[in-house]
């Protein structure tokens, strides 16, 4: 088995502590404002928005105002009450993520559930799992990769199937890059984008070795009878133009103990996911009774993403 | 001393030498005002509708304006080619060149930052970069140091620029111990906004065109080859147009230090190259997108071929003294090697270190019209910002625009740079 270490390392919290004032930046930014205002494009920015601070610096007022802004926000444009979460990491949790690729056959179900589940933008739309059909000849070489395959059936004969999607890696080059901080690992091990603080500057998409951050090059398509309105500040709240999103293991379903929306629709039971820190869980399982590997372990991003061949 | 008074003055004067001009002076503003018209369209409409107006995705996240971006950051900081030989050997015939490799440096800054700012997808939210007031992500990204490479380069280009042209604004010898070591602190910082751009890319472990641990030298040679190629042109525009003098002497002496630097330039070419090709592993995908195409993708292949053969016909031209001190072959061999490293640095930097992407996808990417016509906006700003130091300082430099002598006297030279 490759390295699984599960000691975790000191990160940001999202719980806010301190909090530091908005004097400063109230200075700055009523001066400037306009000037943003004309720089969205679309001059619906309010004062409040642009002076909003990096989530991981709120204190717990401004997050709760915060909070009540987005979702008035969000009903002013879905008609929809949208509940914002933003419930923290569990103590003494881990998360991880297997994928049995004997199993998988490439039916991309995970695909449109993520998704649903996730608010992405239907048109263009935004998918944060892509799945690769590879030659079982060449193996795990991505560059006899084919995502477009459209046949009438899946599985095809001399193809295997790969979803990639976010690796949580221990080690995110991503987060390592974001010149403003907007990115972090959580202590669940979950990476996450603050939306309202990402300046779109895709350097974490350059750094990606998984492709797994997308960009909302126009602004996000999302039909109102499609919201899903039970969301997560940090996960699947509807985004605005112009930020790079990813996925979150659907944080705002498994901080509560929920399943992925991407396990739960498999069809195969492809996709093993659970607490890396509860010996007595189905991925503690995987990972001691399978041969588990990481995707493009050389570059050492260390993910809790592991894949393997059940049968 | 300084005193207040006179640098209003300095600053009005300066002005009014930029808005009075010749026809043809008066034509060129005009000509780079429409592009900025143009460009500024583009972005408003980019803007509106986000980036997507743009031809590039997920697989390929950066595109034109990241190469033209990267490009111009070796243009800034060529201007320490001229610097090097002024200061350091004290050699008279360049020093009179060197305010004007400052202000080039200024002007391809200016692009450069706005080459980063149309290129984010939120800058409204600029501020979140800056040092202090947002929450700059140092000593982790390499963006952020160049974010603070980049300004602190601009300023002190700025300052220096400035300090001379009022020194000789007010007749005064500039203070050499102001000025040697600003001038020699800007070497080390034109190395450092290059390298550490070339960081940038260097250090992503995802991206093995990038990966390479001769990415900087190499960003440092090349740009040592286009930057003075742009001033070896505009000194010949300056002199035919102007009265000032430069000695054929000192045109030809950066000539004979960028054959040298061709040939490095080209030997790190083929370093990396020879790596990548002959051990042929996984990663020689790049290069061979680049160089043959993949999988019947070859957009880029002319452009990387030519880009290969300027470079070595500008080596030779610049190499035989015979050739370098023929003026028509002196600024082919400019010409070719702009280009050359125009490719390289740009779109051939950029583009194959993005494809085949992350997953082995190939996408092609050509810029859209919204990109050119955005970038050829900010190319008008730097060129206008350019154009609009030199009207001043050409005056200034050559004593016949002081603050005693003023407006009456100043006969007004045509400038109109290449």
């Amino acid at each position: 088995m490759t390295d699984s270490k599960l000691t975790s390392l000191p990160e940001p919290s999202t719980e806010a502590s301190g909090g530091c004032g908005l004097g400063r930046r109230e200075f700055l930014g009523v001066g400037v404002a306009a000037v943003a205002t004309a720089l969205t494009g679309c001059g619906t920015l309010s004062k409040e928005e642009f002076l909003q601070h990096n989530f991981q610096e709120l204190s717990k007022e401004e997050v709760l105002s915060v909070i009540a802004r987005l979702e008035k926000e969000y009903k002013a444009k879905y008609g929809k009450d949208v509940k914002v979460g933003t419930t923290p990491a569990m103590p003494g949790v881990i998360f991880g993520y297997a994928l049995d690729l004997s199993r998988c056959i490439g039916c991309r179900r995970c695909v449109h559930a993520c998704v649903k589940e996730n608010n992405q933008s239907r048109n263009p739309e935004v998918q944060w799992i892509r799945v690769l059909q590879l030659d079982k000849e060449e193996g795990v070489n991505l560059q006899h990769a084919e995502q477009y395959y459209n046949p009438a059936e899946v599985p095809e004969e001399g193809h295997f199937y790969m979803p990639i999607q976010c690796q949580q890696c221990k080690k995110p080059p991503c987060v390592k890059v974001c010149p403003v901080g907007a990115t972090w690992r959580e202590k669940d091990g979950i990476v996450v984008v603050d939306y309202n603080w990402c300046i779109g500057c895709r350097y974490c998409m350059a750094a990606c070795p998984y492709g797994a951050r997308h960009f909302n090059w126009g602004e996000p398509n999302l039909p109102p009878d499609q919201v899903n309105t039970d969301t997560h500040y940090l996960g699947n709240r509807p985004r605005p133009k112009g930020v790079v999103e990813k996925c979150t293991f659907c944080v705002q379903r498994t901080r509560k103990g929920l399943y992925p929306a991407c396990v739960e629709i498999c069809p195969t039971g492809s996709r093993k996911f659970g607490n890396l820190l509860d010996k007595t869980s189905e991925i503690r399982y995987v990972l001691e009774n399978k041969r588990v590997f990481k995707l493009k372990e050389e570059l050492n991003t260390q993910p809790n993403f592991f894949y393997f061949y059940g049968v | 001393m300084f005193n207040f008074r006179n640098f209003k003055q300095f600053i009005i004067d300066t002005i009014g030498l930029m808005l009075t001009g010749s026809r043809i002076y008066y034509a060129w503003v005009g000509f780079l005002l429409l592009l900025i018209v143009i460009g500024t369209g583009a972005y408003i409409g980019q803007l509106n509708d986000g980036l997507i107006v743009t031809k590039m995705r997920d697989q390929v996240s950066w595109g034109f304006y990241i190469g033209n971006f990267t490009f111009l950051v070796g243009v800034a900081a060529a201007a320490i080619m001229l610097v090097i030989p002024a200061y350091i050997y004290d050699w008279e015939p360049i020093k009179e060149i060197t305010i004007l490799g400052e202000m080039l440096a200024i002007s391809a800054l200016i692009m450069c930052l706005g080459f980063v700012m149309v290129d984010i997808g939120r800058p409204d939210r600029f501020w979140h970069i800056m040092p202090l007031v947002g929450r700059l992500n140092w000593p982790q990204s390499m963006l952020a140091w160049d974010v603070i490479v980049l300004n602190l380069y601009l300023v002190l280009n700025y300052f220096v620029v400035t300090y001379l042209l009022f020194c000789a604004y007010t007749e005064r010898h500039y203070v050499k111990k102001i000025v040697t070591p600003l001038v020699l602190l800007s070497i080390p910082m034109a190395v450092s906004i290059h390298t550490v751009t070339a960081y940038l890319y260097n250090g992503l472990g995802a991206r093995p065109f990038w990966n390479s641990a001769i990415l900087a030298p190499r960003f440092l040679a090349s740009a040592f080859c286009s930057g003075p190629a742009i001033l070896l042109i505009l000194l010949q525009v300056l002199q035919k147009t102007t009265k000032l003098k430069i000695k054929d002497e000192a045109i030809f002496k950066i000539a004979e230090l960028m054959a040298y630097t061709m040939g490095f330039n080209l030997f790190l070419t083929a370093a990396e190259s020879f790596k990548e090709l002959y051990s042929g592993t996984e990663h020689v995908v790049y290069f061979q997108y680049l160089l043959f195409g993949l999988k019947g993708h070859n957009t880029l292949v002319p452009y990387a071929w030519a880009s290969i053969i300027f470079g070595f016909v500008a080596f030779i031209l610049f190499l035989v003294p015979k050739f370098r001190t023929n003026w028509k072959l002196l600024n082919l061999g400019c010409v070719l090697i702009y280009a050359s490293v125009y490719i390289e640095k740009g779109m051939g930097l950029i583009i194959p270190g993005l494809t085949p992407d992350a997953l082995g996808e190939i996408y092609v990417y050509t810029p859209s019209f919204t990109e050119i016509a955005v970038a050829a906006g900010i190319f008008a700003i730097g060129f206008l910002v350019f154009t609009l130091m030199l009207k001043a300082a050409v005056p200034m430099m050559l004593g016949e625009f002081t603050m005693s002598r003023g407006r009456k006297k100043a006969t007004e030279p045509e400038v109109e740079p290449s």
